[in-house]
């Protein structure tokens, strides 16, 4: 099969002034990925699907992340000549940077004509909060349908053109988007057997009198 | 075994009726008859939610065969049905449905809570979309603990319940609520909400526990 470089050339040969990068998975599995932009998304998924050598047939698996905001410091190196004439000196520079955050969907696609794969593709979102669209992929592969509605239901990206976006996993009252990073679920401790981490941080709250926090024994 | 007519001097133990039976002579109470007959015919409802539902199908097979215990009929219609077994992962989406199949059955009907999830949530404790035990709902009469509980657990359990049915009085005050003049027998179902249920339980068979705990224990 086609490595991501060949297929991004590919995509670019087709769809020229697109927007598609490889994300290079830096990890023992290598399994690197294009990154496609929201415009042409779907003429490139159809293409990825139609072309004779790539035939990516059966979409398996649709997935989200959510990339919370994130500091990110740049590195930029640059040689200062010595005036007094020895030799040039190496600087860094780090300047830090707010990258903020997103949401990603990520498409795992397989020949089933062809038997090859996975392809992997990821889909931006703007931002977090009232940018959160993408184009659906329903259209160009059918099984994306429920799980487009899974990523919708748990982490709030709306897919542009999707034939049926509800909830599919929480109730249709139902307020957040539950696998967010920074999702609050509901203040409904009870009671537990043995808390530890989390759990027992609850516990004190919900049980102060019960977990008083850790006194001096009186010596004896 | 718990004897059902309190003995005395003038009564018969059960193990002496057990004798008499074998010598050809019936003696007996309509309320011991009618206690053997029905613990002998529990009914479940044909309904599974999880893995543990696996364990109650096995059960039903011929290895285990509940079949020994009257309880092969499982009844695909909440109407016909004495025996609600909560068999698997509750969440807060199906929650409802569990308590109104509950209120569909009728009395005199019982409760398993089959599995670590079903009495308490089990693994799924702490999530956000599993409820922390089917008896903040609806009234449990069993609890079989297990992830899952094996099939003879289950079978266990359909033996205490009919212990249970046949220690029951069908009169006086310790009656059970469908005989009670004036006691409610169906649950409240409660309502999806923005977060969780509402409510999230029901006080009158639910109260966590008040709890004690030394620091460091």
């Amino acid at each position: 099969m086609e490595t991501p470089d060949q297929i991004r050339d590919r995509l670019l040969a087709r769809f020229p002034g697109a927007s598609v990068a490889v994300v290079a998975n830096p990890g023992p599995a290598a399994q690197h990925s294009l990154l496609l932009g929201s415009g042409e998304a779907r003429a490139m998924a159809e293409f990825l699907r139609d072309s004779p050598g790539l035939r990516l047939d059966f979409c398996s698996n649709v997935t989200g992340v959510d990339w919370l905001d994130r500091e990110v410091t740049d590195v930029a190196s640059k040689t200062i000549p010595d005036p007094a004439g020895g030799p040039p000196k190496l600087v860094e520079q780090r300047t830090k940077r707010l990258q903020p955050g997103y949401l990603e969907v990520v498409y795992h696609l397989y020949s089933v004509e062809l038997r090859h794969g996975p392809v992997v593709l990821r889909l931006r979102t703007g931002n977090r909060s009232d940018r959160v669209a993408v184009p659906s992929l329903t259209p160009v592969w059918r099984s994306c349908e429920f799980q487009e509605r899974e990523v919708f239901d748990l982490f709030g990206v709306v897919f542009d053109g999707h034939p049926d976006l509800r909830r599919i996993l929480m109730w249709d009252e139902f307020k957040d988007h539950p696998m967010r990073k920074d999702y609050v679920e509901p203040d409904d401790y009870e009671w537990e057997p043995t808390p530890h981490a989390d759990v027992l941080a609850k516990a004190r709250r919900h049980y102060p009198a019960a977990a008083p926090a850790a006194k001096e024994e009186p010596a004896p | 075994m718990r004897d059902p007519a309190t003995p005395t001097a003038e009564t018969p133990t059960s193990a002496e009726r057990d004798e008499l039976r074998r010598q050809g002579i019936l003696l007996t109470s309509i309320e011991e008859i009618y206690n053997w007959g029905r613990s002998r015919s529990v009914w479940p409802l044909q309904f599974g939610l999880a893995c543990c539902a696996i364990e109650m199908i096995a059960a039903s097979m011929a290895r285990f065969d509940i079949a020994r215990f009257g309880s092969e009929v499982f009844r695909p219609s909440p109407r016909q049905a004495d025996l609600l077994i909560v068999s698997g992962t509750v969440t807060k989406k199906m929650a409802p449905q569990v308590v109104r199949l509950w209120n569909q059955m009728p009395e005199p009907k019982f409760c398993f809570a089959m599995g670590a999830c079903a009495i308490s949530g089990g693994p799924f404790k702490q999530g956000y979309n599993v409820l922390k035990g089917i008896d903040r709902y609806i009234p449990v009469d069993i609890y079989i603990p297990g992830c899952p509980p094996r099939p003879e657990a289950l079978l266990h359990a359909l033996m205490q319940l009919q212990e249970k049915i046949r220690g029951q009085r069908l009169t006086g005050p310790s009656a059970p609520p469908h005989l009670q003049a004036g006691a409610a027998c169906d649950c409240p179902v409660p309502a999806f909400g923005g977060h969780d249920l509402e409510p999230p339980k029901n006080p009158a068979l639910w109260q966590p526990p008040v709890l004690v705990r030394k620091e460091g224990a």
